[in-house]
């Protein structure tokens, strides 16, 4: 099922009376969400994704646009008649019910020619179980499982109604990091299994990169720029997305370009060709740096930290924003213990962005 | 000479410990003992109540009471019970407190479930105006009801003693207050579920807030069966008498002297459901009572 946000705009009425400043969660959001794949909604908290995940579950009616499953507009249609799952941060598990009782509840309340008999409901139950591996735990009650387990059963009850969106809201963020990276996986074999069309809400980028088919980066309740994980990576459309993309996140500096050519502090670093002379925001990728004893970016060496597969130069450098300047770089490379560090930079892991908007600037490489 | 110095140290620091321990066993012993005196002043009545209760008169009027009965008259209940009428008191005393609690639990279930879930106007204000009226004493009440029910007709029935205490501000806060304390995204999952309202209160709320509940049904009932100032003034009639009301009367109104053992035996018949209500149920009592008061 596709699943189509059109003009999408969630505004909520100001808390305090006297002023009138509504607040925009959610701003003009467009988007069609291809049928059966995953997407991440990303964003830092408070910049309406959990707005929009909870509009498309109809559990809030948009303030303007339109919000379509396959061809049918579902807007005006309440959360229980959309089809929808939804998974809670909480996972929000009736603690007084077992496993079973859990995942059976949603199909109780099926009506009319959707009504099951006892039996099936058991089996579809079953299945649901089995597909998230829990069928042994099902007469444990919530408080008997662990995180990851109480996630699970979360997805089965989401699943058992056979939905035709599956939101997850926050999935992994209430377990532990060895635990976050086995469900996610987890989550995308799911997903792949049922071919059921999935949106899930994140603020870890690392998360929504690793098993979204697509990424919508949001601010502030704009959407920033949609697009596959890598692309978005390798292309940010803004500093924005730039910087909240990537670990370790991106350097920032301030530059100037002049002439074709791209200064930092007052040395030419990189050749820009196309760049009209401006005074310009650079991210350079910590991976866009290669030890080069003649390179044009001297920089104090602070430490390096020594990580098994590559190594991570903790260094500064007046033109940064930020302290230090973090680079990811081959271990195979040998940091002398030295005042200064060199590099030389990989012209695609160098970005540009105006100073005005911060909306990138494009080069030819 | 360092290892003498060692051992005299070691024997300072076994000085040190003994002498606290000692400290110890004695904020100990005094807590003890204040505790077993308390306990002896408040449970002395309830053992004066027992013997006395099987007492003769004669042995109950000496002039040095005994401890302990030198005779055991158990014919005292038989008694008691018979002269009270203890049955039919228990039998109005018993429908009365479940109906009330019955009506007073769906009342104040569904008051507590808007109060805390639902979104209406007014709903603070309206729960603001409810907790205010908690402010007034009960006993002021009295002289307004009396005449309300007066006027409607309702002295000498049931309804009088029902009716008006259906409604208690305490136990919808109690209520409310455990209700919000459920995540709001368990209402949420049951909305995208296709719960109705009514249903995830039955199937979700009222599981989880059972201890509540049950704290809530017991004090009603108790209030049922300790209420006197109401009864007596509303029903005191002998088809609606209550049980505290029927205590006295039986006893009082009796010409001559009263006999007191067999009062006693009485007030012990009266008061054994509620002892057994609290021997048994006071883990629910005190939950509902501390629960309530600590949080919001």
């Amino acid at each position: 099922m596709k699943v189509v946000l059109q003009n999408l705009t969630k505004i909520f009425p100001s808390r305090n009376k006297k002023s009138n400043e509504e607040v925009v969660a959610v701003n003009d959001f467009t988007f069609t969400i291809p049928d059966g794949k995953l997407i991440g909604l990303l964003g830092p908290s408070g910049c309406g994704k959990s707005t929009t995940l909870y509009m498309i579950s109809g559990l809030q009616k948009p303030s303007g646009g339109q919000i379509f499953f396959g061809d049918e507009d579902v807007t005006e249609l309440s959360a229980e008649n959309r089809g929808v799952g939804l998974v809670f941060q909480n996972y929000a598990l009736y603690p007084h019910m077992t496993v079973k009782q859990n995942i059976l509840f949603p199909l109780q309340n099926l009506r009319g020619e959707d009504k099951l008999s006892k039996e099936e409901m058991l089996e579809r139950a079953y299945t649901a179980a089995k597909l998230v591996q829990i069928d042994e735990l099902m007469d444990r009650k919530p408080s008997e499982l662990s995180g990851g387990q109480q996630q699970r059963v979360a997805i089965a009850r989401a699943l058992v109604k056979m939905p035709k969106v599956l939101l997850l809201d926050e999935p992994l963020s209430n377990l532990d990091a060895r635990l976050r990276l086995q469900t996610r996986e987890e989550i995308r074999r799911i997903q792949k299994e049922t071919g059921i069309t999935t949106i899930f809400v994140t603020h870890d980028q690392e998360e929504a990169m690793s098993i979204s088919d697509m990424i919508v980066v949001m601010k502030l309740g704009v959407v920033q720029q949609i697009g596959k994980p890598q692309d978005v990576y390798d292309d940010p459309t803004n500093l924005f997305v730039a910087k909240f993309l990537g670990t370790p996140p991106i350097n920032v500096f301030e530059g100037k370009v002049a002439g074709g050519k791209l200064y930092l502090d007052g040395v030419e670093v990189l050749d820009v060709p196309g760049v009209a002379d401006q005074d310009v925001t650079v991210g350079i990728r910590p991976e866009g740096f290669t030890l080069d004893e003649n390179g044009p970016m001297v920089c104090g060496l602070n430490s390096v930290e020594v990580m098994g597969r590559d190594v991570s130069v903790v260094s500064t450098h007046p033109a940064s924003v930020n302290s230090v300047i973090r680079s990811i770089i081959d271990a195979d490379n040998k940091v002398a213990a030295a005042e200064t560090v060199s590099y030389s930079l990989k012209p695609h892991k160098v970005f540009l962005f105006s100073k005005q908007d911060e909306s990138r600037i494009y080069f030819d490489i | 000479m360092s290892n003498i110095n060692k051992t005299m140290a070691e024997k300072d620091i076994r000085l040190v410990s003994s002498k606290q321990k000692f400290g110890h066993f004695l904020g100990q012993f005094f807590v003890y003992f204040f505790l077993i005196v308390m306990a002896i002043i408040v449970l002395f009545p309830f053992y004066w109540m027992l013997i006395s209760s099987v007492k003769s008169l004669d042995e109950y009027r000496l002039a040095v009471p005994t401890l302990f009965p030198r005779e055991i008259l158990w014919g005292n209940y038989v008694t008691a019970f018979n002269q009270a009428n203890l049955g039919t008191l228990f039998l109005n005393t018993l429908y009365v407190g479940v109906v009330s609690t019955i009506l007073s639990l769906v009342i104040t279930v569904l008051s507590a479930f808007a109060f805390a879930r639902l979104e209406f106007k007014g709903k603070n204000t309206m729960f603001a105006a409810l907790l205010a009226t908690m402010m007034i004493p009960g006993e002021l009440f009295t002289i307004t009801n009396y005449v309300t029910v007066n006027q409607l007709g309702w002295m000498k029935t049931y309804t009088v003693l029902i009716v008006p205490f259906l409604v208690s501000v305490f136990y919808i806060y109690l209520l409310r207050q455990n209700f919000m304390q459920i995540p709001n995204e368990l209402y949420l999952a049951a909305k995208v579920d296709g719960t109705s309202d009514l249903k995830y209160l039955w199937k979700v709320m009222i599981p989880l807030a059972l201890p509540t509940l049950i704290s809530i049904t017991i004090l009603k009932m108790m209030g049922a069966w300790n209420s006197y100032v109401w009864p007596r003034l509303v029903a005191n009639d002998a088809a609606h008498q209550l049980i505290t009301n029927g205590l006295r009367n039986a006893f009082t109104d009796a010409s001559g002297q009263a006999d007191i053992p067999v009062q006693m035996a009485a007030v012990a018949i009266v008061s054994l459901p509620l002892f057994l209500v609290f021997v048994f149920l006071r883990k629910y009592i005190m939950k509902g009572v501390s629960r309530g008061g600590l949080k919001g």
